[in-house]
């Protein structure tokens, strides 16, 4: 009854009704599926930010495989009281222009009280953009909700915690690292009743095209994506060539593992960008992070600092990476690799 | 064409920091202070459009305390033509910072803004992005390439993602922010430092561009992050393999 008279007096919008909390999550997809890190986004609003209310997904796109993606993300998660899809060639491509002003026409007909993004590139673009149309500060990269509008976030490479509470008015925008809102190992069981699905009303989207997408290069691989890797195999500078930095590349295949590098290895040309760990690479926090020829700086740290157990093999025992390790071996890289190649059991 | 670049100044990167024993913040007394280095990148990259011929004024603009002027010093010794010190004292965030460079994007009418993707005291990683919405111009982040087409007055930008590079044409004016890969930033040679005491800094005030700080944020404190429990130094490969597997539970 009273939740009745609280959406009533919600739909007049004749009061500012506090006690409704709907979260708006902005999801990505791919090959008609919803990304590891929506799925991370959704956990993390269904846990910390929504416990008894309306969790609302937001997919922009075109065709079919949007649709797809939608009918998919309706029984992804039992937290999901709607998925709310823009079909629109203006939002093929993930730019931020349209993206910000979806976001921007979904608020003002939604009211929500959170609008939550992963910290990923897509998210880290998109959402601030977006924000400021709605006039609101975001607090991007939160790596615990404390409270509903209290977070917490690294700062200064991850070498101090801020803690920071939103107090401005509706909706409080974030972005998440998704590697401190792991998604829970067993898959939750399809709803019976999967989600409805509501088509945004595009009428009034105009979009100039002030941008376009010209290509994309994406490196296609059959290791495990970087983020979300359980075993990552990271090579520094110390690799030398291109040529060398395969032996980065065997210990990982041997350990199912996925490939990093330095900051300094991906300026030598050794490795393409998108494998950089670090405080504007990649965030990693695999259960599993082997550091070669990595000397420790703290910029590199900063993306891999959260890893359950970390080994670094270096040949000067005073390199700072050692600071970190929980397993250290002061050596030659250039043998203990084709050693532990050997010594290693195989993966089952 | 003018550029305008938007600079920090940031607590140098190599410094180890040291957090307040009252956790309000981060110990910034007597520490070195440098330019944000994704700033000097973005300024870096202003000099050489205009070094190409494809601009014809750099303006480098800071806001915060009188120490940034300073950091203005070492833009305009960098090459940058004139610099604007908006004064304001305080924290300021990201959506505060983005609203006063509107209003020096509407008085100085730059084709081109050029920020830093973020600063690395807050690692915020959003003053651009917010900038380009509030000004409605496209915005090209995390820029690892930018090719101008003066004739077509747009911007190609080789941005660097998650997935690899993605090329996106900008139509100017534009914003684009910088990552680490753009380009090298020169040093500032004792000619060009003796040169730029005679360029202008002009100071201006949060009044004057009619800009309120709001704040929908507070900090609540600030803390050190948890403490790994101390590694050990092992002997062997063999030794590893064990530990990994037998106590670690990893292999």
């Amino acid at each position: 009854m009273l939740r009745a008279k609280y959406l009533i007096t919600h739909s007049h919008r004749s009061i500012a009704s506090s006690r409704y909390l709907g979260t708006l999550v902005i999801a990505e997809h791919e090959g008609g599926s919803l990304t590891t890190s929506s799925l991370s986004s959704i956990e993390a609003a269904a846990k910390f930010l929504n416990k008894d209310n309306s969790l609302s997904l937001l997919l922009a796109g075109a065709g079919p495989t949007l649709q797809e993606a939608a009918a998919n993300a309706a029984s992804s998660h039992p937290s999901i009281s709607q998925v709310l899809v823009a079909d629109s060639d203006k939002l093929k491509n993930p730019l931020a222009e349209p993206w910000a002003k979806l976001i921007q026409l979904v608020q003002q007909k939604g009211d929500y009280s959170h609008i939550i993004a992963a910290a990923n590139s897509f998210g880290k673009n998109i959402l601030p953009r977006a924000a400021a149309l709605l006039d609101v500060s975001p607090v991007t990269d939160v790596i615990k909700i404390s409270e509903l509008k209290t977070f917490v976030r690294p700062i200064y490479a991850g070498n101090a915690l801020c803690t920071i509470r939103y107090t401005g008015s509706n909706p409080c925008m974030l972005t998440i690292r998704s590697t401190s809102f792991p998604v829970g190992s067993t898959a939750p069981d399809s709803k019976p009743n999967p989600a409805p699905i509501h088509q945004v009303d595009l009428s009034t989207f105009s979009e100039d095209c002030s941008s376009r997408l010209v290509k994309q290069s994406t490196q296609d691989s059959e290791r495990p994506d970087l983020g979300s890797a359980h075993v990552v195999v990271t090579g520094g500078r110390a690799l030398k060539s291109a040529e060398n930095f395969k032996l980065i590349e065997k210990l990982a295949e041997k350990l199912s593992g996925a490939v990093g590098a330095t900051r300094a290895a991906v300026d030598a040309g050794y490795v393409p960008n998108d494998l950089q760990v670090g405080q504007t690479g990649k965030i990693v926090a695999p259960e599993l992070y082997m550091a070669f020829g990595v000397s420790g700086a703290i910029q590199h740290i900063a993306g891999m600092r959260d890893s359950k157990v970390i080994v670094a093999v270096n040949k000067d025992a005073d390199a700072p990476i050692f600071q970190v390790a929980d397993y250290g071996l002061v050596g030659d890289i250039f043998e203990i690799i084709p050693e532990l190649l050997e010594k290693l059991p195989e993966k089952k | 064409m003018k550029i305008m670049v938007a600079i920090k100044r940031v607590v140098d990167y190599a410094v180890k920091i040291r957090i307040k024993s009252d956790k309000t913040g981060v110990e910034t007394t007597n520490i070195k202070m440098s330019m944000n280095p994704f700033c000097e990148i973005a300024l870096e990259e202003a000099l050489k459009i205009k070094e190409s011929g494809l601009a014809s004024e750099v303006v480098a603009v800071s806001l915060g305390p009188g120490q940034c002027v300073d950091t203005l010093r070492t833009g305009l010794a960098m090459g940058a033509d004139r610099a604007i010190h908006v004064d304001a004292p305080g924290a300021l965030y990201p959506l505060t910072v983005a609203k006063v460079l509107k209003a020096l994007v509407e008085v100085e009418k730059p084709g081109l803004l050029i920020l830093g993707k973020q600063a690395i005291d807050d690692d915020c990683n959003q003053t651009g992005q917010m900038v380009a919405g509030l000004l409605n111009w496209p915005q090209g982040t995390f820029a690892s390439k930018v090719v101008l087409d003066k004739e077509k007055k747009s911007a190609t930008v080789d941005r660097e993602v998650d997935g690899g590079l993605e090329t996106l044409c900008l139509d100017l004016p534009a914003v684009i922010t910088t990552d680490l890969r753009l380009n090298q930033p020169r040093y500032a040679t004792l000619p060009n430092i003796m040169k730029a005491k005679s360029k202008p800094i002009k100071k201006m005030s949060l009044e004057e561009l009619k800009v309120e700080v709001r704040s929908d944020l507070e900090v609540v404190q600030v803390t050190a992050p948890p403490v790994r429990k101390a590694g050990v130094i092992l002997s062997s490969v063999d030794e590893l393999v064990d530990k990994l597997k037998n106590e670690a539970h990893v292999i």
